[in-house]
């Protein structure tokens, strides 16, 4: 078995009018390894956690490119085949945790549903597993919990109730997908605390989806920064907050508001960064789009 | 949730009202022998027209009074319930069914399917419908079962494009991707993940649709396409009173009310009845 947990390799995907969404992305995930993937809102971020997971919207098509979970070459597989090992091997904590759960059923049946009808679990032992990852997640009174509906639980609630179910199955890999954004400033912390927390106990890998460089700062070991669905930068994060090498980074940084002056006006990233990138992406995309007819 | 448990307690007093009437209604029809006061066919001339019971010249044996050929107002509109409901839950289970299935189906799948399933409905839906079930009858002959069939043919398509509409809207939620990512299989998850958010909808416009065949049964008796023509149904009483409205206006006024209390309960029945399967509304 291979030791790179999730590997994207030159990863291109179009929308129906031919216009690249995805260029030629490539991204390596490292066993118990925490990934941030950082950038603006429509720079693919999302997209990507998207395409490995195998969600992608009918319009996006994948047309370059390979994904290797684990070794195997997601392309290769059987759609069938591809889900099992997808719903095995990975899980997602969503954005938005009031419509990541069914609101008509029960949060127990929900969370169990999945070890006893994917990993063919018995009942007894799902159910002794979603009430140890629900007191992992410091949810201590799981009897109302789990004969809840999700709407009488509070978005922080609900939110460590999915963090608990993505672990559960203990996948290789979490892909999560800025999952303190639609939360409370107070709950956000608590959350991602919690994240960080299982995940270094469970030795899960994380492919952290954020537009948030604090949050990078605080939680990944490598950070890839996407503009316009292009890789601009990739390094360790120490190493990129010391010494930031592209000048999209640079401006990101500098656009990011500060504590110490907190009524200084917001910056906006620096035009002429923007226009750079801009021709940088409509030369590649010229390159591209020649070298596939 | 205390909140919610003191909201659930107080039953809206128009479920009462709408659940009261048609259960009376539902119990008379069921029990018409025991509870019609007279026999619904029989015709006595020397007792035509009597008026309802507070007028001068009223039977007590005739509370609601007699139709031209002196039949009992009261027994015919008991008799005819039963015919009418018959009509109402066959009709709307029916239409219901075939609807609500195509409708999960077209919306879940979208594409092809869809785009074939919504055009269907829009042929569909472009026939004036009180004419298409005129024409349906005549094709296929009167009578019970054709009526509920005819019925059925044309109302499938409200509960199509409802709930095409609804599972749409659910599938786009983020809940059926995390289905789709645990790997749950596509049918598995319209069924078992989509589908208990759309029958609080489809309960709703089942008890709509059941008001709906009681009105469309009404017309095709009015224009004598029902059941047989001995049989008492709403339309056909109607109908006879129409005739005799100068003469006897209760003989048209008091089908015409049952009628409208009918459907107006079962619409009314049905917005209860979705907030009642609705976790979140409830």
């Amino acid at each position: 078995m291979s030791a790179i947990c999730l590997d994207i390799r030159d990863l291109s995907a179009v929308l129906p009018n031919g216009q690249r969404v995805l260029r030629s992305v490539s991204l390596a995930v490292q066993p118990g390894e925490v990934r941030a993937l950082v950038g603006e809102s429509g720079a693919g971020k999302t997209m990507i956690g998207k395409a490995v997971l195998g969600v992608l919207p009918s319009s996006v098509r994948i047309v370059e490119g390979d994904m290797l979970l684990e070794g195997e070459d997601l392309g290769k597989l059987q759609p069938k085949a591809r889900r099992t090992l997808i719903g095995a091997r990975t899980a997602l904590i969503p954005q938005d945790p009031l419509t990541a759960l069914n609101p008509s059923r029960r949060i127990g049946p929900q969370m169990t549903d999945r070890l006893v009808r994917i990993l063919g679990w018995s009942g007894e032992k799902a159910d002794t597993r979603i009430r140890q990852l629900l007191d992992e997640v410091q949810i201590r009174d799981p009897d109302r919990v789990l004969k809840s509906y999700p709407h009488e639980l509070s978005g922080g609630m609900r939110q460590r109730v999915l963090i608990a179910a993505a672990f559960a199955a203990e996948p290789r890999l979490i892909v999560a997908d800025e999952p303190t954004t639609a939360l409370d400033v107070t709950v956000q912390k608590q959350i991602l605390r919690l994240i960080v927390q299982l995940q270094r106990e469970h030795g899960t890998a994380i492919l952290f989806v954020t537009h948030d460089l604090g949050v990078v700062a605080k939680i990944s070991q490598r950070v890839s920064v996407l503009y316009a669905g292009k890789v601009v930068e990739e390094a360790d994060t120490a190493a990129l907050f010391a010494a930031p090498q592209h000048p999209y980074t640079r401006a990101l940084m500098a656009a990011t508001p500060r504590y110490t002056d907190p009524f200084a006006s917001l910056k906006p990233v620096d035009e002429a960064v923007l226009a750079g990138l801009a021709s940088e992406i409509a030369a590649a995309d010229q390159a591209w789009r020649r070298s596939h007819g | 949730m205390d909140e919610g448990r003191a909201r659930r307690r107080g039953v809206p007093p128009r479920l009462w009202l709408a659940g009261g009437w048609l259960l009376l209604a539902l119990l008379a029809a069921i029990f018409a022998p025991l509870v019609a006061p007279q026999d619904p066919l029989a015709q006595d001339l020397m007792l035509e027209r009597l008026p309802p019971f507070w007028m001068a010249g009223a039977d007590p044996g005739y509370w609601l009074g007699t139709d031209s050929l002196g039949r009992d107002l009261l027994s015919r509109l008991i008799f005819g319930g039963r015919i009418a409901f018959i009509v109402a839950f066959a009709a709307a289970i029916a239409a219901c069914l075939v609807g609500s299935a195509l409708g999960l189906i077209a919306g879940y799948f979208g594409g092809w399917a869809d785009r074939i399933i919504s055009r269907i409905v829009d042929v569909w839906m472009a026939f004036p419908p009180v004419l298409f079930a005129i024409l349906l009858v005549a094709v296929l002959g009167t009578g019970l079962s054709s009526v509920i069939l005819a019925i059925a043919i044309i109302d499938w398509t409200r509960f199509c494009r409802v709930i095409r509409a609804e599972t749409m809207g659910q599938s786009r939620m983020d809940y059926v991707e995390n289905a789709r990512i645990a790997g749950y299989g596509r049918i598995g998850i319209m069924l078992r993940e989509v589908l208990p958010n759309v029958v609080p909808s489809i309960v709703a416009l089942l008890s709509l649709e059941m008001g709906i065949a009681v009105i469309v049964e009404a017309i095709l008796s009015f224009v004598n396409l029902s059941i047989s023509t001995d049989d008492p149904t709403w339309g056909g009483i109607i109908a006879e009173g129409r005739l005799s409205i100068h003469q006897a206006w209760w003989v048209l006024v008091f089908p015409l009310v049952t009628l409208i209390l009918t459907v107006l309960s079962f619409s009314q029945f049905g917005e209860a009845l979705k907030t009642r399967f609705d976790p979140v509304l409830r």
